[in-house]
C-alpha cells in the first residue's frame, strides 16, 4: 500500500527570504489553509476550502516556508492510531505494519519519511507526541496559549494546542519560534513571562547542556508500562545522567484518574464544538428532506465516523440533565488536582521524564474494536494537556526494532529547558 | 456493570439530544461499548472536590470596525444559498 501520509499534495509558497526559506512543511489537516482542502480526516469535510489561512500558516508563509501538503489525520483528530480517517490508515515509516500513532500521524509520518523537512500536528491529549514516539522523530506540545489556535478546527478547545515535528529538537524548536507568540484572533495567547531568557530563541536553547539539570520521575507513569519500554526509558535517563543531569523519583496520585477526567473534558467539549457540522454553512449536507432536526441528524449520521459519534454521543451524555455534576464536574475537579500536583512537584525538579507511551507502535488494526483500551493508551499523555503545561517527545531509542519516545515535561512557558534537555539525547 | 448498564433507548435519547442519526447495529454496539466506558468514568467518584483558583484575565480590545471576509467567501462552502444568504432546511 502506499503510505497514505498526505490527504492532499499540493505547494503553497511562502515569501522568499525568512527564518524557514528552504525549509518544507507538512501541515495537519485540521489546520486552515486559503483555497487548499482542508478535511480533518472526515467524510464531512471532504469537499472544504477554508476562504482564510489559520495563523499558524500565515506565519510559516511571512517565515519562507514552502508548505508541501495537508497530512494524513485521525478523524477530528479523535484517536490514536490515525486509523479512524475517512481517508485510510497510514503506514509507519519506522515501523512498518504498525500504526504511526495519531491523531497527527501523517504530519510525524511525513517528517519520518524524509516527505518534508518538518511539520505542524495539535495535540488535545497527546496527539503529537504520541506520534513522534512511534515514528521515532521529535515532536513539541507547547504551553496552552503559546501558540495561537485561529484556525484550527477545534475539537477540545481548553486542551489544545498546535505544535512542531522535526527529526531534530533544533528544527522543532527553530519552527515553535516561528508560529509562537500571542494573536489577536485567539484571546488565549499570552506573551510568555520575561524571565533571563525572552530575548533568545527556541532554537538557541538546543544547546544539549544538561549539566547540573534535576529530572523528576513521576513513578505512576511507568508502572504498567511494557517492560522493553520502560528498559529503554531507563537507558535514557542513564544517558542524561552520564551528562551531568541527576534524577529522583517523584508521585503525582492524581494522574491516576488523569484518562477518564480528560475523556470526560474533550468529549463534552467535542460535543459542543461539532454542533457547528449541520451541513448549512459547509460540510456534508443532509438532503433537505425533512425538518430541520431530522436533516441535520442526517448530515451527520452520514459525515462522522465511528469513534466522533461515539464522542459526540458520550459528551453529550456527560453534559445531560442529571449527569454534569457526576462527570464534569468532578472531571474539573481531577483536572485542577493534576495541575496542583504538577506544579508541587515542579517545584523539586526543572523537568519530568516518563514514557511517552505505556507501549510500542501497535500492530495496525490492533486496536479499533475496543475504544477503551486506545483511550487507557494515552496515560502518560493526557496529565500535561490537563495541567495546560510544555511537553517534548524525543526519541529515546528502540524495543524489538520499535521505536520508543522520552517525554519531558516543563513548567509553563518552560520550553527552552525542554529543548535544551531533549537535544542532548540526540 | 449490571446495574446501571447504558439501554438502547438511552442511546437513542442522547443520539437524538446530539443530532446524530444512527443505524440499529451501531446503536446495540454503542450501548455496549458505552457500559465500559461509563464504568471507567465512575471512578471519577474517588476524586477529592479540589479548589480551583482561576488564573484568568478577562482579554479585551477596542471595538473597532475590521476587515472580515467577503459575503462570496463565507458562502462559498455552502450546499444551497440563496440572494447572498445560507439556506437551511425547514424549521418544522
Amino acid at each position: 500500500m502506499s503510505a497514505n501520509i498526505f490527504i492532499t499534495e499540493e505547494t503553497i509558497d511562502g515569501v522568499e527570504d525568512g527564518p524557514l526559506a528552504d525549509t518544507t512543511v507538512a501541515v495537519k489537516d485540521n489546520i486552515s489553509t486559503e483555497g487548499i482542502l482542508t478535511t480533518c480526516g472526515s467524510a464531512m469535510l471532504d469537499d472544504y476550502v477554508p476562504p482564510y489561512d489559520a495563523t499558524v500558516v500565515s506565519r510559516l508563509k511571512d517565515a519562507g516556508a514552502t508548505i508541501v501538503g495537508k497530512t494524513n489525520m485521525d478523524e477530528f483528530g479523535m484517536g490514536t492510531t490515525t486509523e479512524t480517517s475517512a481517508f485510510g490508515a497510514t503506514e509507519n515509516p519506522a515501523a512498518p505494519g504498525h500504526v504511526p500513532g495519531g491523531s497527527s500521524g501523517g504530519s510525524a509520518a511525513a517528517v519520518a519519511a524524509g516527505e518534508a523537512d518538518v511539520a505542524l500536528g495539535s495535540d488535545t491529549g497527546g496527539s503529537i507526541r504520541c506520534p513522534a514516539a512511534f515514528c521515532g522523530v521529535v515532536g513539541i506540545k507547547p504551553t496552552y496559549g503559546l501558540v495561537s489556535r485561529y484556525g484550527l478546527v477545534a475539537y477540545g478547545n481548553s486542551l489544545e494546542q498546535i505544535g512542531p515535528f522535526a527529526t531534530s529538537v533544533e528544527d522543532a524548536a527553530a519552527t515553535l519560534d516561528v508560529i509562537a507568540g500571542p494573536d489577536d484572533r485567539d484571546a488565549t495567547t499570552r506573551e510568555p513571562p520575561a524571565d533571563g531568557e525572552s530575548d533568545s530563541s527556541y532554537a538557541d536553547a538546543a544547546t544539549g547542556d544538561v549539566d547540573g539539570l534535576s529530572i523528576g520521575v513521576p513513578t505512576e507513569l511507568l508502572e504498567g508500562a511494557d517492560e522493553g519500554v520502560v528498559d529503554t526509558f531507563w537507558d535514557a535517563i542513564d544517558d542524561l545522567e552520564s551528562q551531568g543531569a541527576s534524577y529522583h523519583e517523584v508521585s503525582l496520585p492524581s494522574v491516576e484518574h488523569a484518562v477518564e477526567a480528560y475523556y470526560v473534558i474533550a468529549m463534552s467539549e467535542a460535543s459542543s464544538n461539532l454542533a457547528r457540522f449541520d451541513g448549512v454553512r459547509y460540510g456534508e449536507s443532509g438532503g433537505y428532506d425533512g425538518n430541520w432536526n431530522e436533516t441535520f441528524a442526517t448530515a451527520r449520521k452520514e459525515g462522522f465516523g465511528d469513534e466522533v459519534k461515539r464522542r459526540i454521543l458520550l459528551g453529550t451524555y456527560a453534559l445531560s440533565a442529571g449527569y454534569h455534576d457526576k462527570y464534569y464536574k468532578k472531571a474539573q475537579d481531577a483536572r485542577a488536582w493534576v495541575k496542583q500536583d504538577f506544579d508541587g512537584v515542579l517545584e523539586e525538579a526543572d523537568v519530568l521524564a516518563s514514557p511517552t507511551m505505556p507501549v510500542p507502535p501497535f500492530e495496525r488494526g490492533e486496536s479499533l474494536d475496543d475504544p477503551l483500551q486506545m483511550y487507557l493508551a494515552d496515560a502518560n499523555t493526557v496529565p500535561v494537556n490537563l495541567a495546560d503545561l510544555p511537553a517534548i517527545s524525543v526519541p529515546a531509542g528502540e524495543t524489538d526494532g520499535l521505536p520508543v519516545g522520552l517525554q519531558l515535561v516543563g513548567p509553563a512557558f518552560g520550553e527552552r529547558e525542554l529543548i535544551r534537555a531533549g537535544s542532548a539525547l540526540s | 456493570m449490571s446495574d446501571d448498564a447504558v439501554s438502547p433507548e438511552e442511546v437513542r435519547h442522547v443520539a437524538e439530544l446530539a443530532r446524530v442519526d444512527l443505524a440499529d447495529d451501531e446503536v446495540d454496539q454503542f450501548a455496549r461499548q458505552f457500559a465500559d466506558i461509563l464504568d471507567y468514568f465512575e471512578t471519577l467518584d474517588e476524586v477529592p472536590e479540589v479548589d480551583r483558583e482561576a488564573d484568568l484575565a478577562n482579554v479585551m480590545r477596542p471595538d473597532e470596525v475590521r476587515d472580515t471576509l467577503e459575503r462570496e467567501e463565507a458562502l462559498q462552502n455552502a450546499t444551497k444559498t440563496e440572494d447572498g444568504y445560507f439556506k437551511g432546511p425547514n424549521v418544522s
